[in-house]
């Protein structure tokens, strides 16, 4: 229970954060990514201080073992670089620079944002549950050899 | 109109900084969204990992309507009211989230600050890629 409402505090902290600095506006994000526009470098201050914060939360846990609630750090497993990554991050950003949505604010956006938000997500969703199918067959693949 | 807000912006970043930050040291888990709500998606992952995954959905779908009721006023969102852009948008972004390992939260914000270069790199790429984007469909297209 402890560990269910951390998580509801820190989802509430995150959409909270996103609100203010509107960042859940695509037009928002869309004016910092318009470099040949009238620029907004609003999003770029988000990032800073997000990643600030963040990281003095990281370094204050390389002091223990184990999180609080929990008895171990779910550490990222991947840390290579690799040709997947490099193409499939540009097919994000063709994405994220046709709307202004990335997933957090665009499901943040459900309660407020109407249909289209409605709508990116459940394309986002359907987006995601095709990374399944599809890695699912790659490892049926990479099996068979 | 609306134009560069550094002090929303930075109260707003520090927010979001708070988030992966205790979720990180209470819970030993990314803030990355398309890391928690992926699994969800494609119905992977134990009932355990699901269950404060949803948790945190909730709190982040609530949020804005607990920023209207303490500010009075609605969060402005203006966004494309083109459904086939919304879905092919929202389809790059998912597919791309998952199949590179994390979005703009988990590599953008959680990435950097453990200094992954990984995330460094997949950030500086879909940034350039995004920015790119929006040169093309406003200055070229004018979409």
């Amino acid at each position: 229970m402890p560990r269910l409402i951390l998580a509801l505090i820190a989802g509430a902290l995150f959409g909270l954060g996103l609100t203010i600095s509107q960042m859940i506006n695509p037009a928002k994000v869309l004016g910092f990514l318009d470099f040949a526009g009238n620029w907004d470098p609003s999003l770029a201050f988000v990032l800073a201080s997000a990643v600030a914060v963040a990281a003095a939360g990281f370094a204050l846990a390389r002091r223990r073992s184990a999180p609080l609630l929990d008895s171990r750090f779910v550490v990222p497993s991947k840390t290579h670089l690799d040709g997947r990554l490099l193409t499939v991050a540009v097919l994000f950003g063709i994405g994220w620079g046709l709307i202004g949505y990335c997933p957090g604010p665009a499901l943040a956006s459900l309660s407020v944002g109407g249909l289209g938000s409605g709508i990116f997500v459940i394309a986002m969703l359907v987006g995601m549950f095709g990374f399944v199918v599809l890695d699912r067959r790659l490892t049926r693949t990479s099996n068979r050899r | 109109m609306q134009h560069f807000t550094p002090v929303a912006a930075t109260l707003g970043g520090t927010l979001i900084g708070l988030s992966a930050a205790i979720l990180w040291l209470g819970d030993g888990r990314i803030a990355g969204i398309s890391g928690i709500v992926g699994p969800i998606a494609g119905g992977t992952g134990s009932r355990s990992e699901w269950t404060w995954r949803l948790a945190f959905l909730l709190g982040l779908i609530a949020a804005p309507r607990i920023y209207e009721l303490a500010a009075g006023r609605a969060p402005r969102i203006l966004l494309s009211s083109d459904p086939l852009l919304l879905v092919v948008a929202g389809l790059l972004v998912g597919f791309g989230a998952r199949l590179g390992g994390g979005c703009t939260s988990g590599h953008g914000v959680c990435g950097l600050a453990r200094l992954s270069p990984r995330s460094i790199t997949a950030t500086v790429l879909f940034t350039a890629s995004a920015a790119l984007t929006v040169f093309l469909t406003r200055h070229h297209f004018g979409i």
